[in-house]
């Protein structure tokens, strides 16, 4: 068997060089594109995502690909934005609907004293259940957040993460994961989940 | 609180290699941007700043490359600052990799400048970094063009209102350069940071004056700060990012430590 192709969903965020960089690491193939045979024939898929969630979901609608990560199968792991961008809606921006692949909400992280946000730097990781994408991961583990709205703890939650409150910082349904910190900005702990995303999970 | 305080080093680029000296004069070749990148982010620091020193005084843009094979090498997060003037300045610098742009003199020329980045990259990306001074008065206020000596020039707004300033317009980080303790290693102005901390509800981050494990402890304890930036203590091999980690936990101060090792038990 070839490298595995990851197939990188051009969302126009600024993040995409470093994720590719992060793939290109650990062996990956991984190409960015936004050409909806590209992406269904891919092994895995990534939507990586940085800055506001409106203009996120405007380029994924301008794209066309709102139904093509609807149609996606294999596994699908949103970071950052990419992962809050796989909810239902945010409150970011007035409101934003968004892809509605798991179940929730993207809140506002509240502003409580002593408590910056955005919510920026390393942060630990707590597990709340395993999940072949989280095994590799220390407890206590820090990842490297950046970011002012959030999702809470939901039935999907698998990491945890605490900030004015505990956030989902890796969500998993099915075959859709999300990662609310930056793996490929995450030292070893991030290259351990691209690592197992790219080879440990099961399609 | 489980966010770590980070630990940020900054090295100054000139012409492609990482240069010291006083910041504009006598510089030293310290070697190339990658090895010294990966030295440090192999060594456990949080961050790295690169500070375009070509580009900054002479109106010169970054040069993108040695960006874009620094996101090649290393996996940590990095900033880069100097003469990033506008949004396209910006665009070039995060599409090479950078996670984030820092802004000094433009955005005191053009205020506007802070909101338009804050818009089109939001704010997380967006830091601004100011340069101060107290005055006879004993107010501090913020200087411009402080990378070159015969021009820099002191202006009216004060440090605390320019602060305050920014954060409307969408900074998503302060870095906060004292530059009456700058390059003497005596400590951080603990003082001024714990003004400036009373009016930032973004990360600020302290730089200025680092000497020894202490300085680190102190201005995180006292002056509450989120990171704390060196050069100089580093750069020199004096500090060794791993003892200072184990100083600052030993003190009490939440630190990322090495992250390897056993799996997460739920």
């Amino acid at each position: 068997m070839g490298r595995p192709r990851v197939a990188l969903v051009d969302s126009g965020g600024t993040n995409i060089g470093s994720v590719r960089y992060a793939l290109d690491r650990i062996g990956a193939d991984a190409r960015l594109t936004s050409d909806p045979a590209d992406i269904l024939a891919a092994d895995r898929v990534i939507l990586p995502g940085v800055g506001a969630a409106g203009a996120g979901m405007r380029r994924l609608r301008q794209a066309g690909l709102v139904d093509v990560l609807h149609q996606v199968e294999q596994p699908l792991l949103g970071v950052c934005l990419g992962m809050q961008l796989l909810f239902e809606r945010s409150a970011e921006d007035g409101g934003t609907e968004c892809l509605g692949l798991l179940a929730g909400e993207v809140v506002p992280i509240p502003r409580a004293p002593g408590l910056r946000v955005p919510h920026m730097g390393w942060n630990t990781l707590t597990a709340l259940r395993e999940d072949p994408l989280t095994a590799g991961l220390a407890d206590g583990s820090r990842a490297y957040f950046v970011h002012s709205y959030a999702v809470p703890v939901t039935p999907d939650t698998v990491l945890t993460t605490e900030h004015s409150g505990t956030w989902s910082a890796v969500v998993r349904h099915g075959n859709r994961w999300g990662a609310q910190f930056h793996p490929e900005r995450s030292a070893r702990t991030g290259a351990r989940l691209l690592r197992d995303f790219v080879l440990e999970v099961a399609p | 609180m489980t966010l770590a305080r980070r630990i940020i080093a900054c090295l100054d680029v000139r012409d492609g290699r990482v240069v010291k000296g006083t910041r504009f004069r006598d510089h030293q070749d310290m070697g190339g941007i990658t090895e010294l990148a990966a030295r440090y982010s192999a060594e456990g620091v949080d961050e790295l700043v690169f500070y375009d020193i070509t580009a900054s005084p002479q109106g010169r843009r970054v040069d993108v490359d040695w960006i874009d094979r620094v996101a090649r090498e290393i996996d940590i997060p990095f900033c880069v600052a100097g003469g990033i003037s506008s949004v396209e300045d910006a665009r070039a610098v995060l599409l090479a990799g950078a996670d984030k742009v820092s802004v000094n003199t433009p955005a005191t020329r053009r205020p506007e400048l802070v909101a338009e980045l804050a818009r089109e990259f939001g704010s997380q990306c967006v830091v601004v970094g100011v340069d101060s001074l107290r005055d006879e008065d004993g107010q501090w206020r913020i200087r411009q063009l402080t990378g070159d000596p015969d021009a820099t020039r002191a202006l009216n707004t004060t440090t605390l209102a320019w602060v305050e300033r920014v954060q409307e317009l969408g900074a998503g980080e302060v870095v906060l350069n004292a530059m009456g303790s700058d390059g003497v290693r005596q400590g951080y102005d603990v003082e001024q940071l714990r003004a400036v901390r009373q009016v930032c509800g973004v990360p600020l981050i302290a730089s200025g004056g680092a000497g020894s494990a202490q300085h680190f402890i102190d201005v995180f304890r006292e002056a509450d700060v989120d990171g704390a930036l060196a050069a100089g203590v580093f750069h020199s091999g004096e500090l060794a990012i791993e003892d200072l980690k184990r100083q600052l936990q030993v003190a009490g101060i939440e630190v990322r430590l090495d992250d390897s090792s056993a799996a997460v038990a739920p």
